[in-house]
């Protein structure tokens, strides 16, 4: 934690990520950074929300971050748990969703996002999780907000592989392939806000989080950054929000340690 | 028609050395027990068909088990990277597989296809995806109607799908309740199914009516494994088991380590030890 905020830059992403969802949004949720976002947005200034998890939980709200899309509490918590097969079909296809939030491991300046290989698809030097449900998330939901920490690793200038479909070349990409949602709208940092250009559909900076610098956006990204003129900067995290956020992890912290510790098998 | 058989045999009767087989569960119901069963039992050449390969196809890959492996997720759910699996593709170790990978979208939909009977499935998927470029299988087709361009996937058909539910009634009929994944997809579409079950109860009387019930001649055999689906869970039941997933990824990330637990852990054990393993989290269900 800095000392001068008193806030973490990872508390400040997930936070400014929270805000940016309304109570009447229908958001389909990635694990790990966009489910804590959805869930302190819920517990905070949006608690009619619809949280769809892609295990099949609609409107769903626990009391800890699952570790999967799958656990029992997404279920219990839940409106309604369908099949997976009518999740993807009636509920993504059908046109229900109006936020898809995804993470990513490799993100490029358009939002095309690769977590399937580091490396050739083929011979890769490293085979990560790949897709799941994120490639028809990126394309069937109504706007897609990306959240992940800053790193040039992470935000390169060109990604290894297509898992996500983003803004492809940048421009009207989307429009020439058929596909008629926004795609990504939003990208949260743990050091800045990013919007896309509305017509080059570059991810620009629009608001830099409390205390960071132009030069540390730049040096943690590996593309050259673009800043909007007017860069705002986003209000720090209230007491409420960050309290909301802490004893939200710290639940989710006691309740995934305190299963199976004892036993190896 | 369904038997009421013990797991080896179950497992024995039904499985054979190059199937294309699909051990299913979303997160929730992993048939555990079924896969353990099956790597005891030495199968080889398996098509191991599953969107979530998880914990139980990298233990059948890291055994050696596999020839090829369809998938929409070669993650460990919330933890990370499967290691065995990742050995398999990026080294050839133990032995170079094949790779057919999909989104959850298109196994979800070509599980539908399979259990509806048809050759393929169409959906509004793929786009922009580089899935489309590396998969021979993800193709297209134009609808006749609007002429909108459409991804099309063949129907899995696998000839023999092991799930594991709540519970059967004495009749051999099934249910599944709580994430329900593509379980009924998985059994409907498949040669043959075998259940794993946490308990047989007289009759299904006091049941909602729109539950999801495998009636039960649409299985094979059903195989009575209290705990089977540990560490994954049963609804109802016993909890998720998220410490021993946060423990796999240091046992599956060294390759002496992951022979020395499947030995103590799988191979010298039986489908009777599934019911301890999951005590202490029963109270937490």
């Amino acid at each position: 934690m800095s000392e001068e905020t008193g806030f973490t830059p990872a508390e400040m992403m997930t936070i400014a990520a929270s805000r940016a969802l309304k109570n009447d949004d229908v958001c389909f949720v990635g694990i790990g950074a966009p489910s804590a976002a959805c869930n302190v947005a819920r517990l905070t200034h949006a608690p009619d929300i619809t949280l769809i998890y892609e295990s099949g939980t609609i409107g769903t709200a626990p009391d800890v971050l699952p570790l999967s899309i799958g656990d029992g509490e997404l279920c219990e918590t839940a409106v309604t748990t369908v099949a997976v097969p009518e999740m993807f079909r009636y509920w993504l296809q059908g046109g229900r969703i109006s936020i898809g939030f995804l993470g990513a491991a490799q993100l490029d300046k358009f939002g095309n996002i690769n977590t399937t290989v580091i490396g050739d698809y083929f011979h890769p030097k490293t085979r990560l999780p790949g897709g799941g449900g994120a490639p028809e998330i990126a394309t069937s939901s109504r706007e897609v907000y990306i959240t992940m920490a800053q790193s040039k690793r992470g935000m390169v200038e060109k990604i290894d592989f297509f898992t996500s479909f983003g803004h492809g070349e940048g421009g009207d990409h989307r429009k020439r392939l058929g596909i008629d949602t926004a795609g990504p709208t939003l990208l949260i940092t743990d050091l800045a806000i990013w919007k896309p250009d509305p017509v080059t559909k570059e991810f620009t900076v629009v608001s830099l989080h409390p205390g960071v610098s132009r030069q540390r956006v730049q040096d943690s990204c590996g593309w050259i950054v673009k800043f909007a003129e007017g860069l705002d900067e986003t209000p720090a995290p209230s007491e409420l929000e960050l309290r909301t956020l802490r004893d939200l992890q710290a639940r989710t912290r006691a309740a995934h340690e305190g299963t199976g510790k004892e036993k190896a098998a | 028609m369904v038997k009421f058989l013990p797991l080896k045999q179950a497992v024995a009767e039904n499985l054979r050395d190059g199937d294309t087989v699909a051990f299913e569960g979303f997160t929730h119901l992993i048939p555990t027990a079924a896969a353990h069963e099956a790597i005891r039992q030495g199968f080889r050449d398996l098509t191991l068909v599953r969107m979530t390969p998880d914990l139980i196809y990298d233990q059948m890959i890291g055994m050696g088990m596999a020839k090829k492996n369809v998938f929409s997720y070669v993650g460990n759910p919330g933890v990370g990277l499967l290691r065995r699996a990742r050995d398999a593709i990026e080294n050839g170790f133990p032995n170079r597989i094949e790779v057919e990978e999909h989104s959850h979208a298109g196994m979800a939909n070509a599980y539908e296809a399979g259990a509806a009977g048809l050759p393929c499935a169409v959906f509004r998927g793929y786009r922009g995806a580089g899935l489309a470029e590396v998969n021979p299988n993800i193709r297209s087709v134009t609808c006749p109607f609007t002429g909108e361009v459409l991804a099309a996937v063949p129907a899995i058909r696998p000839d023999v799908t092991f799930i594991h539910a709540q519970k059967a009634d004495r009749k051999g009929n099934v249910l599944v309740e709580g994430i329900i994944g593509i379980q009924k997809e998985a059994v409907l579409a498949a040669k043959r199914a075998v259940v794993t079950v946490e308990e047989v109860v007289d009759n299904f009387d006091d049941l909602h009516p729109n539950l999801t019930v495998l009636p039960r001649w649409t299985i094979a055999a059903i195989s009575v494994v209290p705990g089977g689906s540990h560490p994954s869970y049963a609804h109802g039941y016993y909890a998720r088991d998220n410490a021993a997933y946060l423990e796999w990824d240091e046992i599956a990330a060294d390759r002496d380590r992951f022979q020395a637990w499947m030995r103590e852990n799988v191979l010298e054990r039986t489908a009777d030890d599934f019911a301890a393993r999951v005590e202490h989290l029963r109270k937490a269900a």
